[in-house]
Formats: structure tokens, sequence, C-alpha cells
């Protein structure tokens, strides 16, 4: 297991090498000068020169590769051109919101979205598995922004049970933190409840199919047992693969969410650097996305061999 | 001692709710006593596994309901019974074993603890006395190294171990009723026999009824009181095995006699001096696994595999499964590639040339698949799924429409089958749609792989009449692979016994099949199930009966 995990971590490394290769080029083989573009139209010369100077572009170009993978390595991702503030220290402030909404996002749904599918798919072909669907539908179709106004609309302003917006870290407790939480929560977890319950429902009504449900039943174990036991652990393997590829895909929806509510994540960062032309803060933003998808994808497969022991390592 | 233990009476099941729904089972009436095994018989779609569910309770909810009659389980009526009921009863008073060892117990779950559940949903017994009773269990179905197999996920044992856990399971509360589904059908011979001799002895031990269910001819004559034959939902004709073998009163089980394939090979056709069409000369193939890290495993399919077939003969390899048969098969037709060694089709080497050079000598070989449900795509007509080949090959599209029609009539089809869709068809019409796709490109050679082992025994002996007419028509050489002793008695020339992916014995079928040099032989045609009982004849074999029937 152990050297089974080693060999998964090694190879990420040489995907994530591919993607600093990439990122590092996104800048360099753009046309025109690197410095002209990141220093803007109203560039003075003596600011293209520092820019410049500090990206060393009068050095050959594998130096320069070798250069940045160094500094990244030692956790410097450049200043930002802009605010001019090191862009690891920015990132490192707008990181705990979007985290925080992502997990809870994801919880949240996972929570709520299995025994939704597992009751779909055992009472199949009833009112009860035609009202999960159709929810699913629902929940595929209403965009995050209408589901969020609507959210703060209800609760926020209405019933005035939580504050509209805004966003306060966990370690100044955890009441705070929770009540600004719950709405961009469930605004976020409303598609990926309707991703996670269909993908349930599909996966329990295949496995419900096979033999060994039917061995269970034979004998004599009463169906929450049959369920839980013997159909679910089955299910779970296309299950997870579903919460993980959800998981990378949440921070697309951050964005959104991060906006309805107004909350200082990276997601707005992210957003503000792209129209900003804030090439080091882009550059470090898809060096983390990518490091959380092959994180994600690595504790996907961890997961498969806990579920299913036919999986090799 | 003649206890009734289950008693159906005048059973109905139909589809769905509505009273014009159709009958599955019509009326059947069936009793199976104590310390008795009453084996119920029929070809597919006759209702034998619907008895079995409805027995159990099992059937899938909504779609097939009981409508009438009545099935007693020591008195106790069982249709009317609460799904409470019916769970307390499952395991304790009647237990069932499946067909598919392999799929049939929780690949997640160690198979003691899967064991475990019974005694846990069905006793008050601690942890202790649990675990003591299923190695007690394990012990009594002959399994080795109880303790180890406890803990051991199923994927780790073996088909007749499976099944063995599965007989353990269903036996650990002593039900009064056992209800086998053909348990044996998917294991290889020799393990089918010492299943079949576990259930004989776990039900003198333990004096359990068993209801067994099996479309197999011989496995009836080893393990059965009394026959109940069915059909279509129907009860043709019951009675004690040896009336029904010797003196059986009704058409059907006359003609389902009549179909089981004897194993006294046909008489030997007389050797010929035609052409040799397909030679194999030390064929090997051998699987390597590679590892990330150590040494790769290495595992040989095919050993030195050496065979020859002659215009108009057939050639059958026999061997149970993992044997290579089929990467012999695979090999020669070059749908994977042998490792080493030659094959030489109508004189060209063609073991080893590249695809594209390959391309205009794949007609001359054809294969027939196992499974006639999934070797034809759903998606393209009958015509086009056999004017494909020839039209590859550069026939006009009409003129390949036309031989398809042609070949249609030739495997006893109508012509006008051509437009239709495979789903439209049974799994019998289907095997001779694949032959009348094979045949379409005029092959010299054609490979037949299992092709008659998903077939029932009426439909199995049509196709392999059908192959033999057609190998006398075209003058085809047919390389006949199977597993089946009694289906190779009836259509080959010559055999060849493999094991482990080595040839053990090869010779005349005739002479093969009756006079076997090998232990391994011998050990097959001892295994094969009714080996004592001429079917077709119904009348026991008598010692010592040669190649002459």
């Amino acid at each position: 297991m152990l050297g089974y995990l080693l060999r998964r971590i090694l190879a990420a490394v040489p995907v994530m090498g591919v993607v600093a290769l990439f990122v590092f080029l996104l800048l360099r083989l753009t046309p025109g000068d690197p410095a002209a573009i990141l220093a803007g139209d109203n560039a003075t010369p003596e600011r293209l020169e520092r820019i410049r100077e500090s990206l060393g572009l009068n050095e050959p170009l594998v130096v320069q590769f070798i250069t940045w993978v160094n500094k990244l390595l030692h956790g410097d991702l450049g200043t930002s051109l802009i605010s001019n503030l090191p862009v690891m220290k920015m990132i490192g402030q707008r990181v705990e919101p979007s985290i925080s909404i992502a997990l809870c996002t994801i919880i949240l749904a996972v929570i709520v979205a299995v025994p939704l599918g597992v009751i779909a798919a055992w009472k199949h072909g009833t009112w009860i598995d035609r009202f999960v669907m159709g929810l699913s539908v629902l929940g595929f179709s209403v965009p995050v922004f209408v589901v969020g106004y609507l959210l703060i609309q209800v609760f926020a302003i209405e019933l005035r049970w939580v504050p509209v917006q805004g966003f306060r870290s966990i370690f100044n407790g955890f009441g705070p933190f929770f009540e600004r939480m719950i709405l961009p929560t469930c605004a976020l977890s409303f598609i990926y409840i309707a991703l996670i319950a269909r993908m349930t429902r599909a996966a329990m009504l295949d496995v419900l199919g096979e033999d060994y449900v039917r061995t269970a039943r034979a004998k004599g174990i009463n169906e929450v047992a049959v369920m839980m036991r013997h159909a679910l652990r089955n299910a779970a393997v296309p299950v997870i693969t579903v919460i993980g590829t959800g998981f990378a895909l949440l921070i697309s929806g951050v964005v959104v969410t991060e906006s309805v509510f107004n909350i200082p994540g990276i997601g707005r960062l992210t957003v503000d650097a792209v129209l900003a032309r804030d090439y080091p803060v882009i550059q470090a933003m898809i060096l983390l996305t990518s490091l959380i998808y092959v994180v994600v994808n690595l504790l996907i497969d961890v997961a498969y061999t806990l579920l299913d022991p036919r999986i090799r390592y | 001692m003649t206890n009734t233990i289950l008693d159906i009476n005048n059973l109905v099941v139909s589809i769905g709710k509505q009273p014009k729904g159709a009958n599955i089972i019509d009326g059947i009436s069936i009793q199976v006593r104590e310390r008795e095994t009453l084996c119920l018989v029929g070809e597919s779609g006759s209702g034998k596994s619907v008895t079995s569910l409805t027995t159990m309770g099992l059937l899938p909810k909504g779609t097939l309901v009981p409508t009438g009659g009545s099935v007693k389980l020591v008195g106790e009526e069982l249709l009317t019974a609460t799904d409470r009921r019916l769970r307390q009863l499952r395991a304790t008073k009647m237990a069932m074993i499946f067909q598919e060892p392999m799929t049939a117990l929780n690949p997640v779950v160690p198979v003691g603890r899967q064991i475990d559940e019974v005694l846990r949903a069905h006793t008050s017994l601690d942890a202790k006395a649990r675990k003591q009773r299923i190695l007690d269990m394990m012990e009594q179905v002959r399994l080795p190294q109880v303790e180890r197999i406890f803990a051991s996920y199923p994927h780790r044992l073996s088909g007749g171990q499976r099944q063995r856990i599965m007989i353990a399971m269903a036996l650990v509360l002593e039900p009064k009723l056992l209800i086998a589904d053909e348990p044996t059908t998917a294991l290889d011979v020799t393990t089918q026999k010492q299943i079949l001799t576990l259930i004989r002895e776990l039900q003198r031990d333990h004096g359990t009824a068993v209801l067994f269910i099996t479309h197999d001819m011989g496995v009836v004559a080893e393990i059965a009181d009394r026959v109940a034959v069915m059909r279509q939902g129907r009860l043709v004709e019951t009675g004690p095995l040896e009336t029904v073998l010797r003196n059986p009163t009704m058409e059907y089980t006359r003609n389902l006699l009549s179909s089981v394939p004897s194993l006294v090979p046909r008489a030997p056709r007389e050797e010929t001096r035609e052409p040799v069409v397909l030679e194999a000369n030390e064929l090997s193939k051998v699987y390597k696994e590679r590892a990330f890290f150590g040494k790769g495993r290495e595992v040989v399919a095919a050993d030195k595999v050496t065979l020859t077939l002659r215009k108009g003969r057939t050639l059958g390899i026999v061997g149970e499964s993992g044997s290579g048969k089929s990467t012999v098969a695979r090999c020669i037709v070059r749908l994977i590639d042998p490792t080493s060694g030659g094959v030489r089709l109508a004189g060209r080497e063609i073991a080893d040339i590249s695809r594209r050079l390959l391309q205009p000598h794949r007609q001359k070989i054809q294969i027939v698949f196992q499974d006639p449900y999934r070797s034809l795509n759903p998606r393209v007509t009958v015509g086009e799924s056999i004017a494909e080949g020839p039209v590859n090959y550069g026939v006009a599209h009409t003129d390949a429409m036309k031989r398809a029609r042609e070949l249609l009539e030739l495997v006893g089809l109508p012509a006008d089958a051509v437009t239709r869709y495979p789903h439209q068809f049974s799994g019998g019409q289907r095997q001779r749609i694949a032959i009348a796709r094979a045949l379409a490109l005029d092959p010299d050679v054609l490979v037949a792989d299992e092709a008659v082992s998903a077939l029932d025994v009426s439909v199995q002996a049509q196709v392999l009449e059908l192959l033999d007419e057609i190998q006398k028509r075209l003058g085809i050489a047919i390389l006949f692979i199977t597993h089946d002793l009694r289906v190779a008695a009836q259509i080959c020339d010559e055999v060849v016994v493999m094991q482990h992916g080595r040839v053990v014995e090869q010779g005349p079928a005739a002479e093969v099949l009756t006079h076997p040099k090998e232990a391994y032989t011998k050990a097959l045609l001892d295994a094969a199930p009714g080996r004592n009982w001429d079917f077709a004849n119904f009348r026991p074999v008598e010692e010592g009966v040669g190649a002459t029937a």
C-alpha cells in the first residue's frame, strides 16, 4: 500500500512538470515582448526594463526556466503586477474561504445525495424515484447564481436568519463562520446533489441486478443490510469517481458563488487577475488548480483500492 | 421417512398484476420429500428457475407475480407469507445456491463474513461460537485451510471453492430444503463431479430435501431420485429417475433424451488423402505481466501446440477452462499474436506476417464464437452482417446480399431474414446466422469456439447436424473447440486434449475417447456426468462398448 502511494506520488511529478512548462511558456511564447504584455499599454520604458530584469528575459530560455522552477520550489511565485505583493501571500490570504466553500459543498452534497440516490434506486419506478429524479433535473438546470440570489432573498432578506454575504474565518469562531457559510454552500451544492444522486441511483440499479444481491436476499437478511452492506459498497466506485471529478470542477462554481455572496476567495482573485492581465497571479492559479486536480485524482485512486479488494496496488 | 418438505400445487405465475398477463408458470405441481433429490429438467425458458425463485419469494417484484395455486414448505403456505416471515424462513428452513459462483458472492466482502451474516441474522450466537460453526461448516464442504479462506475475498478463490462457500452458506443452519439452481453448469467437469458428490453426501448427513434444477441430462442421471420435466411453464412428465430415463411416456421427454449427444464416439470416417489446410507447429503464447518494480509474471497460455487439419475433416480441441484451447484457436485465426511457433494456412505461413499482409488470408479462415447473443452487432441487419466480409474483399454489395440470402437458406433460415435484426432471432437461429456469416467468405477452415455450448440440447443437436451437412457439401475443414466431451465425440474425427496450455493426448476421436492413454484424459472421461447412460437409446451403457454405436 505504501509502495503504491509512493509510486502514485512519483507519477504525479512529471504531470506537474508538464503543467509548469506550459505555464512558463504561456508568457514566453506569446507573440511580442512579454515585458510589454506584462506592463500593459501605458508602461514607461523604465517600468518595461524593470520587468525584463525581474523576469530575467535577457537570459537563454532554458536558464530562465530553471531559475523559474527553482524559485517556484522555494515558494516564490513572483510578484503581482497590480498590487506589487508577493503572489504567494495573495493566494495565502484568499485560499481559506474558497477551500471552506468547496469542502462544505462536497460534504453537504454527499450527505444528501447518496441517501437520495439509494432510496431512488431501492424504490425504483415509484413516485419517490420520480420525485428524486425530478429534483435532480431541476438541480442541473437552475444556474448557481439564481439559486444563490433566491436563497439570499428568502433567508437573508425576508426571514433575516443569516447575514446576506461576506466571510468570517473559522479561526474567529465557528458560529459566525457557519452562518455565513450556509447559503453559499447550499447554492453551490444544488447541482452536485443532482449529479451525485443521479450517479448513485444508476450505480445502485446496476448493482441491484447482480447475483450477489440475490444471494444476500436469499440469506434472509433485511433489506437495509442488503442495500448498505452489499449494494452500496459495490456501487461506491463510480460514485467516488463522480465525487472526485465534481470536486475538481467545483473551482469554476466557486468563482460564481464568491461573486454572488461577495466572498474574498481565490475564485475572485483569479477573475480579477485575468481581467487585469496580472500574469504572475494567473500562472500561480493555473499551477494551484492543476495541483488540486492531481491530488484529488490521487485520493480517488487510493479510495478505489480501499473500497474494492480486486483493484490491486 | 416420507415427510413432504416442499409441496407445490397447481402453481401459476403470470407477468404483471393484470389478469390478462401471460402465464410463465401454468399450473405445475411437484413434491419434494425428506432426503430426496428432485431434478427439475427443462430447456431455457421452461420456467424452472421461476419455480425456484417463487418458492424462495425472490421473484423480481411487480414483473412476475404468483396468481394461483399454493407453495407449502413443511405445511406452511409461502405465497401468502409476509416479507418478514419469508426472511425468517430463508437460510433457516429453505436455502438456495445459484448457477454462477463467480458472481454470486459479494466481491468486496471476505467470504467468512458473508457466511457470518446468515448466523447474525438468524441466531443469537456470540462471535466466537459463530466463527467456530462457520469453520466447521467450511470443513464439511471440504475446503482446505479454512482459516485462510475464511478471511479471503471471493476473487482469490476458484470457481469450485466459491461454490463450496455458497453451499456452506446455504447449509450452515441445516435448512429442510435446498434449492440448487444449475449449481454446476459453470464449473469444469472434474469440479462438477466433486460438487455433485458433496451435495449428495451433505444431503445424506443432514436429511435435506433437494430441488435440483438443471438442463443437463448427464447431471440428472448422476444425482436425481425423481425427475420432473418442464416445458414452457408446464409439467410434461414426472417420475422416478429410472422410469423417466428408460420409459419416457411423453414425446417431448423422448426428444429431449434423444438429443443428448452420446459419449460413445460416432463411427470413424475413412482416413483421407486430402491436402492439409491448416497446420500449427509448436505454437506458443506467453502472457507477460509487466511490473512497475521488480520482476513481472509470466503465464504460458499455450505451450508448443502442434496440430494438423485436412480438408473436409473436423479436429476437436477439448479441455477444461484455462487449458489454453481458446488461446490456440485465437492464435490460429490471428486474433491474438502467437509468441512463437508457426501456423500454415493452405500452405502459407501466417504466424508472423504483418496484419496488412495477413489481410488477404483472413478470408480463408473464419470463426464462430460461443455466445450468439453477443457476437452479432445488434444495430446491423442480419444481411449486412453476412455481406460485410465479402464487401470488404471487393464483392459488389448487391452480389454480396444475394449470396447472403443463399447462405441463410443453406443454414436453414428463410432468405428474407436478411432485412431483420439479431434480436428477432432465438439463440439457435443466431448461431446459424453466425455460421452463415463465417461461410460468406468461402473459408477453407471454420473455427468453432464453443459454438454450441450456450445452446439447449435440442438446438445443439440441430446446429451440430448443420455443421456436419455443410462440411459434406462444401468440404470445409472444421477446428472445433469444446469443453464438452459428448459434443466432441459426435462431431470430431480427431481430438487434441489440452491441459495447462499443453497437449496431453491427441489422436482419432474414436480411439482417444474410448481408450484414453493419459491419466488426465481418463479423469476427464470419468468425470463426464451420466457416462453410464446411453440417453438416446433409453438404457444404461453396457460395459466395454467400443466405437461401434
